[in-house]
């Protein structure tokens, strides 16, 4: 048993199995890592293309995770994260032994797997992340699987070889050339388009790459889905923090998706909501940065 | 009847709403020792106390006020915890004057007894004195011990059920899908009505009679119902509260700076969104803020607003004040604190900018019509006029609806039209050994009738249980 000071003064008893403990730390990019932690509960149930809900600390925010991999014989569930803000800063200093706060899942219909024919898995930097465990569920079955992976530059290619070996054939496209063929994710899409009869894709990634590669896959007939990535707070369907349009249509992704029909997903509104919170995002990251003595004092912004 | 003039029904202090309006501190600050000596005064001591009919848990009230009278403070609080788990929470949060206030015999003649002071009084005198909850003997080897019932949902219907069932010796698990337990009294209740230290302490005495809490757990996606029974929980009670934000299904509504309630509301309580950049999670700071509802909701989400730092915050209902759902007190309050009112006006369309950030609300004004059978007078619209308010945050507070995340994912559950669970008023749903109360039942209501439908259940799940063993076990 632990015993906790909550913030009222108020004590608090803990038992060890409500911690979820980190059992590996692994850097995969340079601005990103792969965790695998304690969470029986989450990974006796984890599907493909359901995502999770973790706080690091008592002040802290929630933030949904997508599960890459989980093993049910060991409790545990991977995920992988990119550094982009206060929470994921505060992620990646956690070292292997650490506790996290909460953890919550697993949340989101998971994904609608059938066999189509030929599947174009279409993922742009950490999006390969949540393409893998979908992925997989493609090959089993039996779906032959024609994978499109994209990143900055080599360095920020995550998970290639995980996903090279599922496919029959993949593109690995860089913005700057450093290291497969130089382009976008839609670039290779056209490619690969030429040499196969793609029946369905996959498109997993930023916002706006989701945005440029659905319209390439309209362009060329082919019906895809995406997994959407706006701002939840709950992650239960109890906000609407998270809501999307969707065909002319209100849904709240955490519980009606995180998948949807890419090409009636209203893009500017998502991209619209997702930066919503962009000036206090950015006061909150600098101010947190300066305490720590990363950025010097006196030149944050104010929110 | 003594000769003595009865006193005035006593009013408490307020903290000044100059301050007020800065920080999120309780506003009522409850009577002082000598008040509710007074206040207790004016019981009639009555020989059929009406006041205890219309308590949906039947809190002893007037044995209560009379220990009161007799300076039995302690003694107070523990009498009204015979029938009421949370006294310090319903004292606060309880629209009295709809409920025992409402019957109370003196107010046909004079105001009633402030009952829900007087118990608020009586809770915080307990919590002042004693460190640690006073707490009933539970059987330490009660048989019933191996027993194990499964509660889902930490609002005031899942927390009074668990408390219940555990005082009557069973093994009571708790599973609760956020990171507090508390439901709406820990998400939605802001701290300036509902302090959460009050909330956390009656958390820790039901915890302290054995309730086991499990956190991050969502039933219907972490586990499902059906495993929990494998696991070889007896019997279970659903209160996972109506959590589903209502739209309004107007143009523009998914614009940023538009807010559920719900939203809101968990951003600033759970996630303690005031606190921030202290506490991580953002939060919008309006400088007009149009709040549209006028039940407790809409007038807690202005009200934080306005602790925020709005420059003005006003409240659209479309009908008027006197249909309004909230407490009058919290009505009283927000006039005070300088928040507008503006009736028959609904909303038709939210307006943004390139970026789609709200900047205005065009609403329809409204009149109300002729009473109809029912004799409630409805809204409608006059036609061709309307009215735009500048606003760059809006929160709509129109209700909920039943949270699909757990009903669905049941098989044989029975529901009604609108989504909540069906039940009996012992909260019997249509599955053997599942149970069910509060908002996920009757739809948004108040705390205390969650906690009567938790209490009923305890009593259900008891005469189940029972019934079951006789045949299998003798216990
Ligand atoms: C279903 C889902 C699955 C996701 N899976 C992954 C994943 O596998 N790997 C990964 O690296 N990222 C994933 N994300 C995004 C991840 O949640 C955000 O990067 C993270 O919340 C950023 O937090 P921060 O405090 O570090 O940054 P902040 O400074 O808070 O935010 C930076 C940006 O991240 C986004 N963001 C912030 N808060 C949230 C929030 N609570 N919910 C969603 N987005 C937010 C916003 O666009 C914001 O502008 C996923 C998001 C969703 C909704
Ligand atoms: C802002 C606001 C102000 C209010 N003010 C008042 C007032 O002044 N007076 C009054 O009497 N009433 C008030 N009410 C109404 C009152 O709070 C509710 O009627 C009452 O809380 C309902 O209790 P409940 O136990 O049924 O559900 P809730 O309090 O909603 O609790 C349900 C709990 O179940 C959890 N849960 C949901 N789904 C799952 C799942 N699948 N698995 C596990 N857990 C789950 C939720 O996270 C939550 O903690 C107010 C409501 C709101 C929103
Ligand atoms: S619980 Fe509520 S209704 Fe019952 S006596 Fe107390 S204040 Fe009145
Ligand atoms: S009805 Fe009013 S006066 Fe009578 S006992 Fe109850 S509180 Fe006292
Ligand atoms: S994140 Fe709250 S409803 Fe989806």
């Amino acid at each position: 048993m632990f015993v906790i000071l909550g913030d009222d003064g108020i004590l608090f008893s803990l038992k060890m199995s409500n911690f979820f403990q980190i059992i590996k730390k692994e850097k995969i990019a340079p601005n990103g890592f792969l965790f695998r932690i304690k969470a029986p509960e989450v990974a006796l149930h984890a599907k493909p293309g359901q995502f999770f809900v973790l706080r690091v600390n008592e002040r802290g925010e929630r933030i949904p995770l997508t599960l890459v991999r989980w093993n049910r014989r060991s409790g545990t569930i991977d995920f992988a994260f990119q550094v982009i803000g206060k929470t994921t800063h505060l992620l990646s200093k956690l070292k292997e032994g650490d506790f996290l706060k909460d953890v919550l899942g697993p949340l989101g219909r998971p994904s609608e797997i059938k066999y189509y024919g030929t599947v174009a898995l279409l993922a742009g930097g950490f999006g390969a992340a949540a393409m893998l465990p979908i992925a997989n569920a493609l090959k089993e079955a039996g779906n032959n699987l024609v994978t499109i992976l994209g990143a900055r530059s080599k360095d920020y290619l995550i998970l290639e070889k995980e996903l090279r070996r599922l496919s029959s054939k993949i593109y690995v496209m860089t913005d700057d050339g450093s290291y497969g063929i130089k382009g976008f994710v839609k670039d290779g899409l056209e490619m690969a388009s030429r040499e196969y009869d793609i029946a369905h894709a996959y498109v997993i990634g930023p916002a706006i790459m989701m945005k440029f590669t659905v319209a390439a896959c309209q362009e060329l007939g082919i019906p895809n889905t995406v997994s959407l990535n706006p701002i939840m707070v709950d992650a239960t369907g109890m906000c609407g923090s998270c809501r999307v349009n969707v065909g002319g249509k209100t849904y709240f992704a955490c519980v009606d998706g995180p998948e949807f029909d890419g090409s009636q997903v209203d893009w500017n509104l998502l991209l619209n909501r997702l930066s919503a919170y962009l000036n206090e995002e950015k006061h909150s990251y600098e101010l947190f940065l300066k305490k720590k003595g990363v950025l010097p004092r006196g030149k944050e912004k104010k929110a | 009847m003594a000769k003595k003039k009865r006193p005035e029904r006593q009013k408490d202090k307020s903290i000044p709403f100059k301050e007020r309006i800065s920080t999120f501190k309780e506003v009522p600050l409850g009577f002082t020792v000598r008040q509710a000596l007074l206040e207790a005064e004016r019981c009639l001591e009555c020989k059929r106390p009406r006041c205890i009919e219309g308590c949906p848990v039947s809190v002893p009230i007037k044995d209560f006020i009379q220990l009161i009278k007799k300076k039995e403070y302690l003694k107070a609080a523990e009498k009204i915890k015979e029938k009421n788990a949370l006294p310090a929470v319903c004292g606060r949060v309880c629209p009295q004057e709809d409920q025992c206030e409402k019957v109370c015999l003196l107010a046909k003649v004079d105001k009633p007894v402030a009952i829900g002071k007087l118990e608020r009084f009586a809770a915080d005198y307990e919590a002042k004195k004693l460190k640690e909850p006073k707490k009933p003997d539970v059987k330490k080897v009660s048989p019933r011990r191996n027993i194990k019932i499964a509660i889902i949902g930490s609002g005031p219907a899942g927390l009074t059920c668990a408390a219940d069932l555990a005082l009557m010796g069973y093994r009571v698990t708790i599973f609760e899908s956020l990171h507090e337990p508390g439901g709406v009294l820990t998400y939605g209740i802001p701290e300036f009505r509902l302090p959460k230290r009050i909330v956390r302490r009656e958390v820790n005495y039901i915890k302290s009679l054995g309730v086991e809490l499990k956190l991050n757990h969502a039933i219907g996606a972490t586990l499902q119902l059906d495993e929990l029974f494998e696991r070889g929980y007896e019997a279970i009670f659903i209160g996972v509260g109506a959590g589903l934000p209502q739209l309004l299904n107007i143009p523009g509504e998914n614009a940023v700076g538009i807010y559920t309630a719900n939203e809101y509301l968990t951003r600033v309580n759970l996630m303690k969104a005031y606190l921030f950049p202290g506490y991580d999670t953002p939060i919008k700071i309006g400088q007009n803020v149009v709040v549209i509802g006028g039940g407790n909701v809409a007038l807690d989400a202005a009200r934080t607003a306005l602790r925020l730092g709005a420059r003005s915050v006003t409240i659209a209902y479309r009908r008027t004040e006197n249909e309004m759902p909230a407490r009058i007190e919290e009505i009283e309050h927000a006039r005070e604190e300088g928040i507008i009112f503006r009736f028959l006006i609904s909303p038709v369309e939210f307006l943004a900018d390139d970026n789609n950030v709200l900047t205005a609300i065009k609403f329809q004004l409204m009149e109300l019509s002729e009473p109809d059978e029912s004799g409630r007078r409805k809204p409608v619209p006059v036609p061709g006029k309307f009215e735009t308010l500048p606003a760059d945050l809006a929160i709509t507070a129109i209700g909920t609806k039943a949270n699909p995340l757990i009903t669905k994912t049941i098989p044989g559950l029975k529901l009604n039209s609108k989504g909540y669970i069906e039940a009996d008023e012992f909260g019997r749903t249509s599955r053997e050994g599942v149970f069910a109360g509060g908002d996920i039942v009757t739809g948004a209501a108040t705390v205390i009738s969650a906690m009567g439908a938790g209490k009923n259940a305890a009593q259900a799940i008891q005469e189940y249980i029972l019934k079951k063993y006789q045949i299998k076990q003798k216990i």
